[in-house]
C-alpha cells in the first residue's frame, strides 16, 4: 500500500483475510475519481465442470462437494436436485424435510463462522476472534456453542460436518433414527437462544451509513423462507423456474479473475445472498426470527451491506427455529431413498447456499453418464455487485488514511462473506490513488 | 495476531493455502471446544482465513492444504518450506493431488477448454501435485476431509516433541471395532475400505455405503487383490476405475490398479512423482 504523487493513490491489499479463499483487491483514485476497482480471484481453478464429464450421474454429490468445505451441503443438494429434475423423479415429503434439516445445519455452522469468526471483529476494532475472546471470552463462546449445533446436526443427518457421506441421489443411505434426531432438541433450543442474543448484539454495532443499489435475486417457495427449493426470482418481479433462470444468468470470462462472472442477460449484475433472502421473503419468515428482525430495526428491506450481519443472525434465529420444528416433527422416510433411474436429459437444481443462489445444471445421457455440467455458485453471481459496492466505499472514505480505507474495502468484500473457493476463490487489495 | 509483543514465547502455528475447498482448514475451526484453548497454546502466526494480522516467519508448525497445480504455487510452497521448523500437510489435496488431480489423467489443456472461454488467461500447471513432490513434508495428515481429532493429535504430537499417534492400517479394522457387519462380505458392495487409510471411523459402512477412500491408500494397500475379488463379485471395471479415481486418484496405490484396469483409457500416468509398480 502506497501513497503515491500528490494526485496519485494506489492502496492495494494482497491476501484479504476472513474470507474463504485467496484473492486481491485494486483501486485506483485520480484526482479524487475512483477510476478503478477490480476484485482479481486467483484462486487455482480446479475445474470441476471438465472433471464431471464422464462420470456417473450418482458421483456428482460428492464430488461437487468438494468445491467447498464450508457449504458442502449446498453443492449435495444442488446436485441432487438437478439430477432428480433431469430423471424425473420427487423424493417426497419426509426426505425434503430431512434435506431441510441438513441444510439448516449447514446454514447455522456457516452463518456462525461468518458472524463470528469472519465478520465481527471487524466492527469491534478486532484483527480476529481470538482477539475479540481475549476482550469478551463468553462472546465468542456463544459464537462457538452455535458452531458446533450446526456441525451436530451435519454430523447426525449426514454423517460428518465437512463433505457429508450420507446424502445420495434420491434421498440418504441411512435415515437417522428417531432418539439420534430428537437429541438435538435440546442443543438447538440453547442455539435458538443464542441467536436471539446474537442479533441483540449485532443490531447494536455502529455501521457506516452506506446503502447499496441492488438488484435482488432468491429462490421464493410459496409460505416459506425458501432454502432448499423453490424459484429463482428478483425483487423487481420476474419468477422463473430453474431452468429458464439458468438461460437468463449468463457468466463471462475475464482476465482477471478464475471465478466467471454472471450477469442478467449479459447486462445486470445482481446480489443473492442473505439481503436478498430476506428482501424477498421476509414475510414469510416464522414469528420469532420475524419479531428479531423487527427488534433489530430491520425494514422490510435492507440495502446496507455492513449490516448484513444483521440479517445474518436473523437467519440464524430462522434455521435453528425451523431446524427445532423438523426434529420435532420428524419422521424417518419409509425408505430413506427413492429409486432413481438415469434417463437422457437435462435437469437443473437451484438453492439457497448460505451465501446465495446455487446453480448446478447437467446433461446426462441413458446410462446416468454426465455429458456437460454448469455450475453458478453465489460468488460468481455476486463479485460485481461486490465491486459497485467497493466504488461506493472508496468514493465516500477518501478522507480515510490509506489504513482505515484498505480496512474499511475490506470490511465491503466481507460484507457479502464471499467464497473463493467456490468461486474459484479470492483476496488481496491493492489501491491506487493517483 | 492480538498478542504481538516480542516477548511472546509461546510456538508459532502458520497456515497456508494452495489448490483446495478450504474444508481441513475449516476443521481447525471447527475445533469449537478446543479453539480458544489452541489459540492460547500456539501464537497463530499466519491463518488468512482466521485473521487480518500476520507475524513475519520463520513459524514453528506450518499446515499445508491443497495440492501443487499452477506455477506461482510451486514456487510459494518453498517459501513456505524454507519459513518452517514443520511443515504437516493437511488433507487428500495436500498428500495425494486431491479431487484436482483427475487433470493428470486428461488431455492436456482439454479440462481448461472445457470450463473457461480464455484458457490463455490462466496460468496453471498440466497437473496437480502433492506438496511432498516438491519440498521435503515432516508429516502427512490423510483424508477429504480430515478428521479434526487427528488435527489437534499432530498439534498436540508437534508440540510435545513426540510421533504423533495415527494409524495407518485400513478402514476394516475401524468397522471391526464399531462392530459393521463388512458389507463387501454380507452384500458384496463394492467397498474399498480394505486398502483406505482409517481415521474417518468407518463413517460410510457404518450407514450401509461401501468405503470411497477419502483418506486415500492405508500403509500396506493391497488393491490388485481388491480390485480381483470385487471383479469376481461383478464389480465392471468402470466402476471400479471410478471408484479408484476421486479423491486421491493419483495416489499410487490407486493410480496404478485403476490404470491396470483400463489401459486404453488412461494412457497418461498420474502426477505423483513415484511410478511404476505399487507392490
Amino acid at each position: 500500500m502506497t501513497h503515491g504523487a500528490k494526485s496519485v493513490r494506489t492502496i492495494s491489499a494482497e491476501g484479504i483475510s476472513r474470507v474463504e479463499g485467496e484473492g486481491s483487491l485494486r483501486v485506483h483514485v485520480r484526482d479524487g475519481e475512483v477510476t478503478e476497482v477490480a476484485l482479481d480471484i486467483f484462486e487455482p481453478p480446479r475445474y470441476f465442470e471438465a472433471m464431471l464429464v464422464g462420470r456417473q450421474f450418482r458421483e456428482a454429490p460428492d464430488i461437487t462437494a468438494r468445491i467447498c468445505g464450508i457449504c458442502p451441503v449446498a453443492y449435495q443438494m444442488s446436485a441432487c436436485a438437478a439430477m432428480e429434475d433431469a430423471c424425473g423423479v420427487s423424493v417426497g415429503d419426509r426426505i425434503t424435510a430431512l434435506r431441510r434439516l441438513l441444510y439448516c445445519g449447514e446454514w447455522i455452522q456457516s452463518h456462525a463462522l461468518h458472524v463470528y469468526l469472519l465478520h465481527a471483529p471487524d466492527f469491534l476494532g478486532c484483527s480476529d476472534a481470538v482477539e475479540l475472546a481475549e476482550r469478551d471470552p463468553r462472546t465468542v463462546e456463544r459464537g462457538l456453542d452455535i458452531k458446533r449445533t450446526g456441525n451436530l446436526i451435519m454430523e447426525t443427518v449426514g454423517g460428518r460436518a465437512v463433505h457429508p457421506v450420507n446424502v445420495r441421489v434420491g434421498g440418504f443411505y441411512r435415515s437417522p433414527d428417531r432418539a439420534a434426531i430428537a437429541a438435538l432438541a435440546e442443543p438447538l433450543r440453547r442455539a435458538r437462544d443464542a441467536a436471539l442474543a446474537t442479533v441483540s448484539w449485532v443490531a447494536g454495532f455502529d455501521f457506516p451509513d452506506v446503502n447499496g443499489q441492488y438488484r435482488f435475486v432468491a429462490l421464493r417457495q410459496p409460505g416459506c423462507y425458501a432454502l432448499d427449493q423453490g424459484r429463482p426470482g428478483s425483487y423487481e418481479g420476474f419468477d422463473l423456474a430453474p431452468s429458464q433462470f439458468a438461460d437468463l444468468a449468463v457468466e463471462e470470462h475475464v482476465a482477471r479473475s478464475t471465478a466467471l462472472q454472471a450477469t442478467l442477460g449479459g447486462r445486470d449484475h445482481y446480489l443473492t445472498g442473505p439481503l436478498a433472502r430476506y428482501a424477498l421473503n421476509a414475510a414469510s419468515l416464522p414469528p420469532l426470527a420475524a419479531q428479531a428482525a423487527r427488534d433489530a430495526g430491520l425494514g422490510a428491506v435492507c440495502s446496507n451491506p455492513f449490516r448484513s450481519i444483521v440479517v445474518r443472525a436473523v437467519e440464524l434465529v430462522f434455521a435453528c427455529d425451523e431446524a427445532l420444528r423438523l426434529v420435532e416433527q420428524y419422521e424417518p422416510p419409509d425408505e430413506p431413498a427413492v429409486e432413481v433411474i438415469a434417463r437422457a436429459g437435462v435437469g437443473t437444481g437451484v438453492t439457497e447456499a448460505p451465501r446465495g443462489l446455487l446453480l448446478h445444471q447437467y446433461e446426462i445421457d441413458a446410462e446416468g453418464t454426465i455429458l456437460h455440467a454448469r455450475i453458478m455458485p453465489p460468488t460468481s453471481q455476486n463479485q460485481l455487485t461486490i465491486e459497485d459496492d467497493l466504488r461506493r466505499v472508496v468514493e465516500g472514505g477518501l478522507n480515510l488514511s490509506d489504513h482505515d480505507l484498505q480496512w474499511r474495502c475490506e470490511q465491503a468484500v466481507r460484507n457479502h462473506d464471499p467464497c473463493i473457493s467456490c468461486a474459484a476463490h479470492f483476496l488481496d487489495l491493492t489501491v491506487v490513488r493517483s | 495476531m492480538s498478542s504481538s509483543s516480542s516477548a511472546d514465547v509461546r510456538p508459532t502455528l502458520a497456515v497456508w493455502k494452495f489448490a483446495s475447498c478450504d474444508g481441513c482448514q475449516l476443521s481447525l475451526l471447527d475445533c469449537e471446544s478446543e479453539l480458544l484453548a489452541l489459540a492460547g497454546a500456539v501464537r497463530i502466526a499466519h491463518f488468512t482465513e482466521m485473521s487480518r494480522a500476520t507475524v513475519d516467519g520463520p513459524y514453528d508448525i506450518s499446515l499445508v492444504e491443497g495440492s501443487i497445480t499452477t506455477p506461482d504455487d510451486a514456487e510459494r510452497i518453498k517459501e513456505v518450506r524454507s519459513s518452517s521448523r514443520y511443515l504437516v500437510t493437511i488433507g487428500a489435496c495436500a498428500a495425494t493431488g486431491g479431487v484436482q488431480a483427475l487433470r493428470n489423467f486428461a488431455e492436456p489443456g482439454s479440462y481448461a477448454r472445457i470450463v473457461y472461454a480464455h484458457p490463455e488467461y490462466l496460468q496453471t500447471l498440466e497437473t496437480s501435485t502433492p506438496i511432498s513432490a516438491h519440498v521435503p513434508v515432516d508429516y502427512e495428515l490423510h483424508g477429504c476431509p480430515i478428521d479434526r481429532g487427528q488435527l489437534l493429535e499432530v498439534l498436540l504430537a508437534f508440540l510435545a516433541g513426540r510421533r504423533p499417534v495415527i494409524a495407518g492400517h485400513s478402514v476394516c479394522q475401524e468397522c471391526k471395532a464399531r462392530a459393521t457387519v463388512c458389507l463387501l462380505v454380507a452384500n458384496a458392495t463394492a467397498c474399498l475400505g480394505p486398502v483406505t487409510r482409517a481415521g474417518c471411523g468407518a463413517l460410510c459402512p457404518s450407514i450401509g455405503r461401501g468405503c470411497f477412500g477419502c483418506f486415500g491408500p492405508s500403509d500396506s494397500a493391497n488393491t490388485p487383490s481388491l480390485a480381483a475379488r470385487l471383479r469376481s463379485l461383478g464389480t465392471s471395471d468402470d466402476d471400479l476405475v471410478r471408484l479408484l479415481q476421486t479423491f486421491n486418484a493419483a495416489a499410487p496405490a490407486f493410480r496404478d490398479e485403476a490404470i491396470h484396469s483400463t489401459p486404453v483409457r488412461l494412457a497418461r500416468s498420474g502426477g505423483q512423482s513415484k511410478s511404476g509398480v505399487e507392490q
